[in-house]
C-alpha cells in the first residue's frame, strides 16, 4: 500500500461531497484525509483526497471518480513535484512552570500561539505531515487537552495550474 | 414578456421536447401538479400502472426494445422508493431510463415531512446521475440534461426529483437545444494506435475468440460486428445480455459463455490465446473464478466506459470507445492486415471447437413420468413463435433455458435482467416492450416465483391495450434456488416450495385480470396451446405450463469455481483434451 494525493476539481453544487464520499465507501476505498474548499473560480471547488491504496485500485478509483458528472478533473500530485500542507490547532497544558518550555517548542517549529489562558496555550501550526507529527511528539509530554487538524491541501510546483484546461468549457458563453 | 407557465407545465413540455412518447407511472401527493398538464398532453401518453416497480421495469422494457429513453413517474416517499429496484436493474444493465419523482415542497425538505424520502441520496449509488430540482426555471434544462446523460456514453438510469412547490410556481419555458456539461465528455473515439495493435493480434492469434457483450447491442453495432466476425472467421460467444447480437445459427457462433454456458463457449474462452472483448465487463457469472479465467489469453478489451477496462481482468490492449466505432475501425485495420497477407490458420482451433460442440451439445431429458419438460416447452414455443417476436425473461431457471433454447437470431428481441438478477422483471418489461413495439409479438417467459412478484401489471396490460403473452413455466418452486439446494445443500429444500400448483389458480388469476388463461400439462398439447395463444390478439394471454419440478439447468459452473470445472450434467465433466490438440 502507498499513499496517494488526488486533487479533484468539482462543480460547486449541492451533494457533490456526498457523491464522492459515497463512491469511496461503495467501492471499498478508505479516505485518509479530505479537504474541500473554493478555488479561483466561483463555480468550482477543489478537493484534496489522500488515499492509501495500491496502484491498480488507485486507477480504478480515479476512473470511477471521473464518471461522476460533477467531477471536472482529477490530478494525482506527486510528493516531489508538489507542496502539501496541513493545519493543526492544539490546546496544550501550560502553567507558569511549563509555559516557557512550551513556547520554546513553538519557536522551534515556527508555530504560533493564538490563545492564552492561565493554565493552557492554544498553538497553531502548519506544515507537512512529518513536521506536524514531530511537533505533536514534543507537545504530548506537557499534556494535550484538545487537538483539531485539517485535511491536507496540496498544489503542484511551478507556474502551471490544473484549473486552466479543465475549466475551458465553463468559460464558453452560454 | 415571454409566456408564463407552471413548473409542472414546463416538465410536461420538456418531456415532449426530449422526445418522450410514453411514460409509465402512478400519481400521488407530491407529483400531483405534474399530472394536471399531463392530462392534456397530446404527445405524451401516460400509462397508469399498478405498482411503481412495474413502471420502472416497463420503462426499461420500452428502452431495451426501442433504443429510446424509457420514462417512469412516481410520487415522493414510497412511490419513489418503489422505483429503487428497477433503477438499480437499469444501472446494472446500462439501460437508458429517466425516472421523475415528486418531492415534498422545498421548505419541508429535511423535516421528515409526510411521504418524504431522500430519493436522491438513496439512488446516488444506482444512478448514472441524479438531480434534485427546487426551482421552476431549472426543470426544463434538467430534463434535457437527464435525457442526454441517460442516452449517451454508457447508457443508464437518471433520476430527477422535483419539489412540489417548484412544479406549482410560475416560470418561463426554456428547453436548451444543446446540453453542455463540463464534467461529462462521453464521446471518446477509439485510439488508432490501439486499433492497429488489436488488428495485428487478431490476424496472428491461433486460438482467438470474440467475447461479445450487451454493449454491442446498445451501440447498435450488430450488423458491423457480423461483418468483422465473417472477415476474420473467428469464433463468437455472446453473453446473456448479448443474446441475439450475433445469430445463434451462424456457424461461427459457439453459444453463451458463463455459469450456465455451453461447453463450446466456455471451452473456447478457457483455451483461447486471444480474447477480443467488445462491450462486455468480465462479470463473475462469465469468468467463474477470476484467477483461472482464460489463463492463456491476451486480452483486447473495448468498452465505452474506461472504468470497465482492467477492472476485473487486466487488458493488454485497452480501447475506449463506442462498440460501433471500434468495430468499424477494426474492420478497416484487419482488412489492411489481411491484404498484407497476414492471416493465422485457425483450422486446428476450429477442429477443437467443433469437437466440443458435437460432443457436448445443449441437451435435456424428458421426464420419465410423462410430465412436461420446461426446456421442451421453451424450445417448442420458440420454434412456433419464431425469431421476430420479442422475448422477455424473468430471473432463474426459465431465464437460462430461454437464453439457450429460444431462437436468438435477431438483435433487440431478447430482454432480461442480467446484472441485477431482478425477479419479477418479465411481465412489466414485456408490457413496456409491447408499448414500444406494438406490432411485434411479445412473449414473457416467466417462472411461477417471478410471476407472483409483479403479475398485477397484467391488469394494466388488459386495460391499456398491451396484449402481451406470458408463458408461465410453473414448477411450483423457486427453481434455481432449489437447484442449488439439490446440488450444494443436501437436497434440504428450505423455503423453496411455493405450492403454486395448488394456489393460486393461475388460469383463474389471469381471467380475473382481464387476460385469457390457458393451461398445458402434456407434451402433446404444447404446440396447440402455443398456437391458441398466438391466435388471441385482443387481450393478454397467460399460458401456464405445469412442468417437472426437478429439471435442472445444465451445463453449470458452480459459484466460485473455475470454468474448467464446468459440469454438463450432475457430476459429469467434459473431457477437455480428449479430442484433438
Amino acid at each position: 500500500m502507498s499513499t496517494h494525493t488526488l486533487s479533484v476539481l468539482v462543480e460547486n453544487k449541492p451533494g457533490v461531497l456526498a457523491r464522492i464520499a459515497e463512491l469511496f465507501a461503495r467501492r471499498g476505498f478508505n479516505i485518509e484525509s479530505l479537504a474541500v474548499g473554493p478555488t479561483e473560480y466561483d463555480e468550482v471547488s477543489r478537493m484534496t483526497i489522500v488515499v492509501n491504496v495500491e496502484d491498480s485500485p488507485l486507477e480504478q478509483v480515479t476512473k470511477q471518480l471521473n464518471k461522476l458528472i460533477n467531477v471536472l478533473k482529477i490530478v494525482e500530485l506527486e510528493p516531489g513535484s508538489s507542496v502539501s500542507r496541513e493545519l493543526v490547532l492544539v490546546k496544550v497544558k501550560a502553567d507558569a512552570a511549563t509555559r516557557s518550555q512550551v513556547l520554546e517548542v513553538v519557536e522551534l517549529f515556527r508555530a504560533r500561539v493564538v490563545d492564552v489562558a492561565a493554565d493552557a496555550l492554544t498553538i497553531e501550526a502548519t506544515g507537512g505531515a512529518d513536521k506536524l507529527a514531530a511537533l505533536m511528539r514534543m507537545l504530548e509530554p506537557f499534556g494535550v487537552k484538545e487537538l483539531v487538524q485539517s485535511g491536507m491541501v496540496a498544489v503542484g510546483r511551478g507556474s502551471r495550474s490544473i484549473t486552466d484546461r479543465a475549466l475551458r468549457p465553463l468559460d464558453r458563453p452560454a | 414578456m415571454s409566456e408564463q407557465i407552471t413548473g409542472a407545465q414546463s416538465l410536461v413540455r420538456a418531456l415532449e421536447s426530449a422526445g418522450a412518447e410514453i411514460a409509465f407511472g402512478i400519481p400521488g401527493g407530491a407529483i400531483l401538479p405534474a399530472y394536471d398538464p399531463l392530462f392534456d398532453s397530446k404527445k405524451l401518453r401516460h400509462v397508469l400502472v399498478r405498482h411503481e416497480q412495474g413502471a420502472g421495469h416497463a420503462a426499461e422494457g420500452y428502452a431495451m426494445a426501442t433504443g429510446k429513453v424509457g420514462v417512469c413517474i412516481a410520487t415522493s416517499g414510497p412511490g419513489a422508493t418503489n422505483l429503487v429496484t428497477p433503477i438499480s436493474n437499469a444501472y446494472m444493465d446500462s439501460t437508458p431510463i429517466v425516472a421523475i419523482t415528486g418531492q415534498v415542497a422545498s421548505s419541508m425538505i429535511g423535516s421528515d415531512a409526510f411521504q418524504e424520502a431522500d430519493i436522491r441520496g438513496i439512488t446516488m449509488p444506482i444512478t448514472k446521475h441524479n438531480f434534485l430540482v427546487t426551482r421552476p426555471e431549472e426543470i426544463a434544462r434538467t430534463i434535457a440534461e437527464a435525457f442526454y446523460i441517460a442516452s449517451t456514453g454508457r447508457p443508464g438510469p437518471v433520476l430527477v426529483d422535483i419539489a412540489k412547490d417548484a412544479m406549482q410556481a410560475m416560470t418561463t419555458y426554456d428547453f436548451p437545444d444543446k446540453v453542455e456539461l463540463p464534467g461529462y465528455r462521453p464521446a471518446a473515439k477509439p485510439h488508432s494506435k490501439q486499433i492497429r495493435e488489436a488488428a495485428k493480434l487478431i490476424v496472428s492469434a491461433k486460438r482467438p475468440v470474440f467475447y461479445i457483450g450487451g454493449g454491442v447491442l446498445l451501440a447498435r453495432a450488430t450488423t458491423e460486428f457480423k461483418n468483422l466476425a465473417e472477415l476474420t472467421g473467428i469464433p463468437v460467444v455472446t453473453t446473456l445480455m448479448a443474446r441475439g447480437a450475433f445469430p445463434d445459427n451462424h456457424p461461427q457462433h459457439m453459444g453463451m459463455p458463463g455459469m450456465h454456458g455451453t461447453v463450446g463457449a466456455v471451452g473456447a474462452l478457457q483455451r483461447a490465446d486471444l480474447l477480443i472483448a467488445l462491450g462486455t465487463r468480465f462479470d463473475d457469472r462469465v469468468t467463474g473464478k477470476l484467477s483461472t479465467f482464460a489463463p492463456g489469453a491476451t486480452v483486447i478489451h473495448a468498452d465505452i466506459d474506461p472504468a470497465e477496462i482492467s477492472k476485473n481482468r487486466v487488458a493488454d490492449v485497452p480501447i475506449v470507445g463506442d462498440a460501433r466505432d471500434v468495430v468499424a475501425d477494426l474492420i478497416v485495420a484487419v482488412r489492411a492486415e489481411l491484404e498484407a497477407g497476414n492471416q493465422a490458420d485457425l483450422t486446428a482451433w476450429w477442429k477443437q471447437l467443433d469437437a466440443w460442440r458435437q460432443t457436448y451439445p445443449l441437451a435435456y431429458d424428458t421426464p420419465a413420468d410423462g410430465s412436461l419438460s420446461p426446456q421442451q416447452v421453451i424450445e417448442r414455443l420458440g420454434t412456433i413463435v419464431g425469431p421476430d417476436a420479442v422475448y422477455v425473461a424473468g430471473v432463474g431457471q426459465h431465464q437460462m433455458w430461454a437464453a439457450h433454447y429460444l431462437p436468438h437470431l435477431k438483435p433487440h428481441t431478447w430482454l432480461n435482467s442480467g446484472g441485477a438478477g431482478t425477479m419479477g422483471f418479465a411481465v412489466p418489461a414485456a408490457m413496456g416492450a409491447k408499448f414500444g413495439r406494438p406490432d411485434a409479438t411479445v412473449w414473457a417467459i416467466d417462472g411461477d416465483g417471478c410471476f407472483q412478484m409483479t403479475n398485477q401489471e397484467l391488469v394494466t396490460c388488459a386495460l391499456e391495450g398491451a396484449p402481451i403473452k406470458v408463458a408461465l413455466i410453473n414448477n411450483g418452486s423457486l427453481g434455481m434456488v432449489r437447484q442449488w439446494q439439490t446440488l450444494f445443500y443436501n437436497e434440504r429444500y428450505s423455503n423453496t416450495d411455493l405450492h403454486s400448483r395448488r394456489v393460486p389458480d393461475f388460469v383463474k388469476l389471469a381471467d380475473s385480470m382481464g387476460c385469457v388463461g390457458l393451461r398445458c400439462e402434456n407434451a402433446d398439447d404444447i404446440d396447440a396451446t402455443v398456437e391458441k395463444a398466438m391466435s388471441i390478439n385482443d387481450a393478454p394471454v397467460v399460458v401456464e405450463f405445469v412442468v417437472h419440478k426437478d429439471a435442472m439447468v445444465w451445463p453449470m459452473v458452480a459459484a466460485g469455481t473455475s470454468n474448467d470445472d464446468i459440469k454438463v450434467a450432475r457430476e459429469i465433466a467434459p473431457a477437455w483434451e480428449a479430442e484433438v490438440l
